[in-house]
């Protein structure tokens, strides 16, 4: 319970009003957290559809709010139809095996898988895929990296300018190396993933790496010198100093990279989508932008928002496990 | 008894930013097992930086340290430290604390049940058992200067060194810290090197006090021997005139030899001025 409300801290008046307690109080609480926050949404949405009815493009009116809701509507509504086609072709193949299989009880049953086009569901899920392979690789690299040079004050400077240098490169500089060097080593037959797929992955690790690197190895640099003089005291061999002091001590800031990391990486990914043609949101924007009917712009904006959306809760999540894991529940996170 | 400690000719120079400083030069002292030792001198004369020659953490440009026959060039538990602001490790409860020391100084050598009796006696000995789930956040600075020192002794370390292990307590709650550790010195007669700005806290816990002069190169300047009998009651010995002789003894070399020039008011005198009236309305007159 506690849990549930420190995540949702607008519950608490709620169900304080609930149990009758300082009923009138409690509702000015709510009408700050809640009302607020929607009255800045309601006056949004208002200069947007004023602003939107003022713009027109080569492929008409630019979508206002209203818009963009009858467009997500349609993309549900497609996303359906397309599942329930789905579901039609499997029961037709199965009632055929099982057709064949009454003649023929030798027959070994095969089911062909559907290939229907991608839906904007679909999309979105490769999206996330994609973005947390790339950023969970990243991370694996990032967090030892950044220790490492945390740890050593030569070898931090020795990294510090590469560091620098790569941290302002824009994805779509990496991207045509990526592809490059992608085509010429990753060579199967049969690929597990797409080459489009490693592309957008590989260019979103190497967008991603740098704030998790800078931070962790700062949060490590910056151990205060009486937990390492305990650590020389009790003579701890490296491994076991980096686990009971180190890791622990660097956590909050190791987060703080992780997160600015995991949102460059959802930028990025979007750019690398586009480009490297990886079926998701990006590609998603890309083919409206080709498509060019009267609806693109209403389904882009759709992706858009998504995409903020998207961002927004994965940035929640990864507070959620810091809060999780970080031993330091008092300090203010957000 | 035999030398367990013994300091030669030890100098440090640091090098900073202006060039080379000298912090010490020439100290040299020998220390029996079962010594209580007490460190005094003004502010920034460089008494953390004897205690951490003998630690290891630092290591000195002349001279050395032999501890049982073996020259110290690292640090080890064998020298365990209570660190001035106890240095607990936040994100481990009080037994946690205890537990990564014991079982880094005991591995291999007492079995798991062995190591949790360990725990929670060395625990029992500071009078912490009650908190021994507790996070150093969740305890007051008493309690952690506590775990510290329970930390340290279970160790079982051949010196306890001791850099201000109270400095950072009210008046009240280092009465009763000190007098649990008399009580701790009592039955284990570890040895123990302590810093303290504290002329009464010195007096009380030593069998000999040693008096640095003011840095740059600073130096032990006196020892005094205090040889009063053991268990001591800080009331009693109040009233006591060999008491406040060799508190005087103490207070007329900071004070009269080793007089501060500089206006900062060090630490010595702040907490001695603060302390007169609580602890010596009696014998001025017979030191
Ligand atoms: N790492 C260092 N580099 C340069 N100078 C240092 C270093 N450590 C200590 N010093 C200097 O050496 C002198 C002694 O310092 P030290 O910390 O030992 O004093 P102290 O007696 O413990 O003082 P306090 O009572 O305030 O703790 C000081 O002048 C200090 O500035
Ligand atoms: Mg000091």
């Amino acid at each position: 319970m506690t849990i549930a409300l420190h995540n949702m801290p607008w519950l608490e008046p709620v169900v304080k009003i609930a149990k009758g307690e300082n009923v009138s109080q409690n509702l000015q609480t709510i009408i700050k957290s809640v009302g607020i926050p929607l009255a800045g949404i309601l006056v949004f949405l208002m200069i947007w559809h004023a602003a939107a009815s003022n713009i027109n493009t080569s492929l008409g009116q630019f979508p206002g709010p209203s818009d963009v809701i009858e467009q997500s509507g349609n993309l549900l509504s497609e996303h359906n139809e397309e599942r329930q086609k789905a579901v039609a072709f499997y029961e037709r193949q199965e009632k055929r095996n099982a057709d064949r299989l009454a003649r023929d009880p030798d027959y070994v049953a095969k089911i062909r898988p559907y290939t229907g086009k991608p839906t904007y569901i679909d999309q979105i899920g490769t999206s996330l895929i994609t973005v947390l392979s790339g950023f969970i690789l990243a991370s694996l690299i990032a967090v030892p990296l950044g220790i490492v040079i945390g740890l050593s004050a030569n070898l931090y400077s020795a990294f510090n300018p590469i560091i620098q240098i790569f941290k302002p490169v824009s994805p779509l500089a990496w991207l045509p190396l990526v592809t490059m060097v992608v085509s010429a080593l990753y060579i199967s037959d049969d690929p597990l993933v797409p080459k489009s797929f490693v592309n957008s992955m590989i260019t979103v690790m190497l967008c991603c790496l740098w704030p998790t690197v800078i931070n962790t190895a700062v949060g490590v640099a910056s151990i205060s010198q009486d937990l390492k003089n305990v650590s020389m005291v009790l003579r701890l061999n490296y491994i076991t100093h980096v686990i009971k002091i180190v890791l622990p001590a660097s956590v909050p800031m190791m987060f703080t990279g992780l997160r600015l990391s995991l949102s460059i990486a959802w930028m990025v990914l979007i750019a690398a989508e586009m480009l490297a043609q990886n079926p998701g949101l990006g590609k998603f924007v890309w083919d409206e932008f080709q498509n060019g009917s009267s609806d693109s712009l209403g389904r882009i904006m759709v992706a858009v928002i998504t995409i903020g959306l998207i961002g927004f809760l994965l940035d929640r999540i990864m507070l959620m496990i810091q809060r999780f894991v970080s031993w330091d529940k008092s300090a203010t996170l957000r | 008894m035999n030398t367990l400690l013994e300091l030669t000719q030890v100098g440090i120079e640091f090098n900073t930013a202006k060039g080379s400083f000298r912090a010490l030069r020439d100290v040299n002292l020998k220390i029996k097992q079962g010594e209580y030792i007490s460190l005094i001198g003004h502010s920034g004369c460089g008494k953390s930086t004897v205690l951490n020659i003998v630690a290891g953490l630092l290591q000195a440009t002349e001279g050395g340290v032999v501890l049982n026959g073996k020259e110290v060039n690292e640090p080890g538990p064998e020298r365990a430290v209570v660190f001035q602001n106890h240095s607990l490790l936040p994100w481990l409860s009080a037994y946690q604390n205890v537990e990564l020391a014991v079982k880094q100084v005991f591995k291999g050598k007492k079995s798991r049940a062995e190591m949790k009796d360990w725990i929670e006696h060395n625990l029992e000995l500071v009078h912490m058992t009650h908190a021994m789930h507790k996070r150093p956040d969740e305890i007051s600075g008493g309690m952690k200067q506590r775990v510290g020192i329970a930390r340290a002794l279970a160790m079982e370390p051949d010196v306890l060194l001791m850099d201000e292990p109270f400095g950072a307590l009210d008046a009240l709650t280092r009465a009763h810290l000190q007098d649990s550790l008399m009580e701790i010195q009592r039955d284990l007669n570890n040895t123990v090197i302590m810093i303290t700005h504290d002329v009464d806290e010195a007096v009380l816990l030593s069998d000999r006090i040693v008096m640095m002069t003011n840095g740059p190169a600073a130096t032990i300047g006196e020892i005094l021997d205090v040889d009063l009998e053991r268990p001591r009651n800080r009331i009693e010995l109040a009233d006591d005139p060999r008491y406040n002789h060799f508190r005087h003894e103490v207070l007329s070399f900071l004070y009269e030899k080793q007089k501060k020039v500089d206006h900062t008011t060090s630490a010595v005198k702040k907490a001695n001025t603060e302390k007169k009236p609580a602890v010596k309305p009696v014998n001025e007159k017979v030191a």
